[in-house]
């Protein structure tokens, strides 16, 4: 079975786990059945308890799904500790839903799916170790890749159906109103975690900060909460930055921003009351820098900036140059401080993020995103997800989703030491070609061919050469040779769902 | 070219191969350590193999360890430790370049 | 020395000859011209390694329209020799001298290079050279120097030796220099080579580096040489004509264009005899705007 982007679905697996191959990036306007969540109810005056164990006697069972959030990045206590009680009670046959999987988390995973804790894993993303393992066949069944709007979606349909959810706060009250503002181990924006707090049958709030009744802003609130858990620590506050705000001085990646930079402003969405959203990452971080200097010169201003948000941009929002950041994750303290005295700065939910089947999401409002690539292929379909080796190592985030912008420019070099990144077929699809509209690599741009208007007004850009994308895919292979194929066996390791829930990609197991 | 001694070439920076060539009894052993052994490995070897070929090097140990060299910069890096090793770095092969 | 009237060369990028992955990227970033080091830059220990890289590259990688150049070791090195000889047969288009005192230095490499161009049975005069001044003695011999070769594409000045020299050291305002660069640039016009400013090294000076760089093109530079590729856009704006310069220059160029169509040697503007160095500066005029996109084919002005 073939999907739309020619992608060769087991149809074994595709029945077994009843799904539909992909087809097009139109959502359409169907009429969706949201879930509710079962409530155990409560006066609320004893939820707290100081014993991680007890709450998860009182709550697990095995076959269960279980959540958490990935707010806390690689400065994650949480996952490990509540893990460890897990692995340790015996559970069997768990599905473990967070919203990604950090670093900090593989070792724990690896350990609970080799006791049987856990069988099923459905994430935005896994690296390293992790990674390796479910590449190599070390999870039996197939791990479920969604992107942040798809798992929105995926949790309102009820096709991930969390029993319990495990949610680290930096503080809460007795009756479990808590926000990611203010405490030691500060993230700033709930967004992923709200969702799990307003659709899992039982919420359990992690917290190392017990403050007084009532406690405000609550970003999760009482009435979704059953226990609050008194902790030590829930993170390292040094690692929960993403390392994203250093600024780069890399030439090739300044380069690469730069003519991003000139790619938007050339744009006919770069006006007054523009949007965009940028991510994290070094030249993410150059493109917000070289993009407030355009705005100042041509005296535009942006409407909102959205997404995972940096410091570079809520001072953006600080020097009025954006009227609103809407916030779905913060990637550096700045950032999350920011959210705390900035009214301007809305903390969104992943599904007013992008969840696709809504009543509009931010995401279809948005003008500019920029966004990256492991691989882009002469399809303009790109991969996050895989590594150049064929092995897990990435994350769909937000990509899917807010690769619907209307101007999607994926920046990425032409090659990464040997590797090009612009190849014939990626090896793995996750942002169907048709929602990408320019590329921008050290060497210049390539121009999705359905974008005759965006090739009118970017071509003859001073140094910034047009090319079309089979050109820079010839340059790159030029460059490093042709690669020897990537093996695999039969054996699907991952599926990738697009935002829609249908199949747009899977993963095989690496053969070595 | 005779192998006299050890000799190292190139840098683990990104971007560069490391190789280091001693003395074999016969034949060319590579042992090659590399991120993107899967899909180059091979190649990085053939280039290894050929250049120590032109410079007449018929028994040589090489043990590279690479950091996503391109062909060029293998090349370069396999001229340099042969001819360290073969202590002919003040006349270089100018016919292998 | 047609060529050397034609091409542009604001910006002349200094690349490690060691480094493979600067090597490897030393095309993508626009420079004019690209100077590969295999000087100070390189250990001695790697002075072979890196003229068998730079070699190596040169015959595979694609550096578009870049004048390449590759700085030797001085001729007082044992490796100055082999350099020469390696990069004659690398095909290069400029062989730099560093530390050039005398016109003997130049008339030595020129001599070099003709037998390297033997030796590998190149065409002769196929590679061309350049000179730089670094010392008091280099200032003082500068035109000498500058018009030692018919090869030579131009002179510039390296101002950290040439300060040491004076027994000083760079300052922000320059004044230590302002002999140096005067006699530099009127060496490189009496002989009719370009003339290149030294680098500027703080890549934090931002400001001072526009202000250095503005200050080097009023006087009258060619270019400059850089350390980083972030200085090549700042240069070129440095350099980038105003649209009122465009628009006089397309008009000489129109001038010129009906001068010849009619056959008439004398070419006029607006009823005035239009001379040669308005013609010249015109030419050059266009030259930059195309190279900054500022003109269409045809040389009109495209409206921002």
């Amino acid at each position: 079975m073939k999907n739309s982007v020619d992608r060769d679905l087991p149809e074994d697996v595709m029945k077994d786990l009843n799904y539909q191959p992909f087809e097009s990036t139109e959502i359409g306007h169907p009429e969706i059945q949201r879930v509710a969540p079962k409530v155990h109810v409560s006066t609320g005056d004893d939820k707290v308890v100081t014993s991680i164990k007890a709450v998860v006697k009182d709550t697990l069972k095995d076959g269960m799904t279980i959540s958490f959030h990935h707010h806390f990045r690689n400065g994650d206590f949480v996952f490990n500790e509540v893990m460890r009680e897990i692995i340790d009670a015996g559970y069997k046959d768990l599905t473990l839903a967070p919203s990604s999987l950090t670093g900090v988390m593989n070792d724990m995973v690896i350990e609970a799916i080799k006791a049987g804790t856990i069988t099923h894993i459905t994430s935005s993303g896994m690296r390293g170790s992790l990674g390796d393992f479910v590449s190599h066949g070390g999870l039996k069944n197939p791990v479920i890749f969604r992107s942040h709007g798809n798992r929105a979606r995926a949790i309102e349909h009820g096709d991930i159906k969390i029993d319990v959810a495990f949610l680290g706060v930096p503080n809460a009250d007795a009756l479990g109103n808590a926000n990611g503002m203010a405490g030691d181990a500060v993230f700033g924006s709930l967004g992923y975690a709200l969702m799990d707090a307003q659709y899992a049958d039982k919420v359990v709030l992690l917290t190392d900060n017990i403050v007084k009744y009532p406690n405000t802003p609550a970003s999760i609130k009482q009435t979704q909460v059953d226990y609050v858990v008194r902790v030590d620590k829930v993170g390292d506050p040094d690692k929960i930055g993403s390392g994203a705000t250093r600024f780069t001085k890399d030439p090739k990646e300044l380069k690469i921003a730069s003519t991003v930079n000139d790619v938007i402003v050339n744009s006919p969405y770069f006006k007054d009351g523009f949007s965009f959203q940028t991510g994290s990452g070094g030249a993410a971080l150059a493109v917000t820098r070289y993009l407030r200097q355009a705005m100042i010169d041509n005296k535009i201003k942006a409407s909102f900036a959205l997404g995972g948000i940096t410091k570079p941009t809520t001072d953006l929002l600080a020097e009025g140059l954006v009227d609103k950041v809407m916030d779905v994750q913060d990637f550096d303290k700045g950032a999350a401080d920011s959210m705390h005295t900035n009214a301007n700065q809305q903390e969104i939910d992943a599904s007013w993020y992008a969840d696709p089947d809504n009543k509009g999401a931010m995401v279809d409002q948005l003008d500019v995103v920029i966004l990256s690539a492991l691989e882009i292929d002469t399809k303009f379909n790109v991969n996050v997800m895989s590594g150049s080796d064929g092995v897990i190592r990435g994350a769909i985030g937000g990509h899917q989703d807010a690769a619907t912008a209307k101007l999607t420019i994926i920046s990425a070099p032409l090659v990464r030491g040997r590797i090009a990144t612009i190849v014939p077929d990626v090896t793995t699809v996750v942002t169907p070609g048709d929602s990408v509209d320019v590329l921008v690599t050290e060497y210049g741009i390539a121009i999705n061919p359905k974008r005759q208007d965006l090739v009118k007004s970017l071509s003859n850009l001073p140094g910034v050469p047009v090319y079309t994308i089979d050109e820079l895919q010839q340059l790159a292979e030029k460059k490093v040779g042709k690669p020897k194929p990537l093996e695999f066996t039969d054996r699907t390791v991952a599926m990738i769902e697009y935002r829609d829930g249908s199949i747009i990609d899977t993963i095989k197991e690496v053969k070595d | 070219m005779e192998i006299k001694e050890t000799a190292v070439a190139g840098t683990l920076e990104s971007s560069d191969i490391q190789i280091m060539i001693s003395k074999a009894a016969d034949g060319i052993q590579i042992d090659l350590q590399s991120d993107v052994e899967k899909q180059f490995g091979d190649q990085i070897r053939s280039v290894i193999t050929t250049t120590l070929n032109e410079m007449g090097v018929t028994a040589a140990k090489v043990k590279a360890v690479d950091k996503g060299a391109l062909d060029c910069v293998i090349k370069a890096r396999a001229i340099a430790a042969v001819q360290r090793a073969s202590q002919t770095t003040d006349q270089p092969a100018w016919e292998v370049l | 020395m047609a060529e050397n009237e034609e091409r542009l060369r604001r910006t002349m990028m200094f690349v490690p000859g060691n480094n493979p992955a600067m090597v490897k990227d030393a095309g993508i970033y626009g420079a004019d011209s690209i100077m590969f080091d295999l000087e100070d830059s390189v250990s001695m220990a790697e002075k072979d390694a890196a003229r068998v890289l730079v070699y190596e590259a040169l015959q595979t990688q694609d550096y578009g329209d870049a004048e390449l150049v590759v700085r030797v070791n001085g001729q007082d090195t044992p490796y100055y020799e082999n350099d020469v000889k390696a990069m004659v047969k690398a095909g290069i288009d400029i062989i730099r001298l560093p530390k050039a005192e005398s016109p003997e230095m130049v008339q030595q490499l020129e001599a070099d290079i003709i037998a390297a161009e033997k030796q590998f049975g190149l065409p002769e005069g196929s590679t061309g050279l350049m000179a730089a001044i670094e010392s008091a003695k280099g200032v003082m011999n500068a035109y000498p120097i500058a018009s030692a070769s018919k090869r030579m594409m131009g002179i510039a000045l390296s101002a950290e030796d040439y300060t040491t020299d004076m027994k000083t050291h760079r300052y922000p305002d320059g004044a230590e220099l302002e002999f140096a660069r005067n006699m530099v640039l009127h060496a490189a016009r009496a002989a009719g080579v370009a003339a290149f400013d030294t680098v500027f090294t703080n890549m934090d000076d931002t400001e001072g580096f526009y202000r250095e760089t503005e200050y080097i093109h009023q006087l009258g530079f060619d270019g400059k040489s850089l350390v980083n590729p972030r200085q090549i856009p700042m240069v070129n704006k440095v350099y980038e004509p105003t649209e009122k310069e465009i628009r006089n220059a397309k008009n000489v160029i129109n001038a010129i264009e009906e001068a010849r169509l009619k056959g008439s040697g004398v070419i006029s503007m607006n009823g005035q005899m239009v001379d040669r160095p308005v013609v010249l500066r015109a030419q050059r005029v266009m030259r930059i705007a195309k190279a900054s996109n500022l003109v269409d084919e045809e040389g009109n002005y495209i409206e921002k």
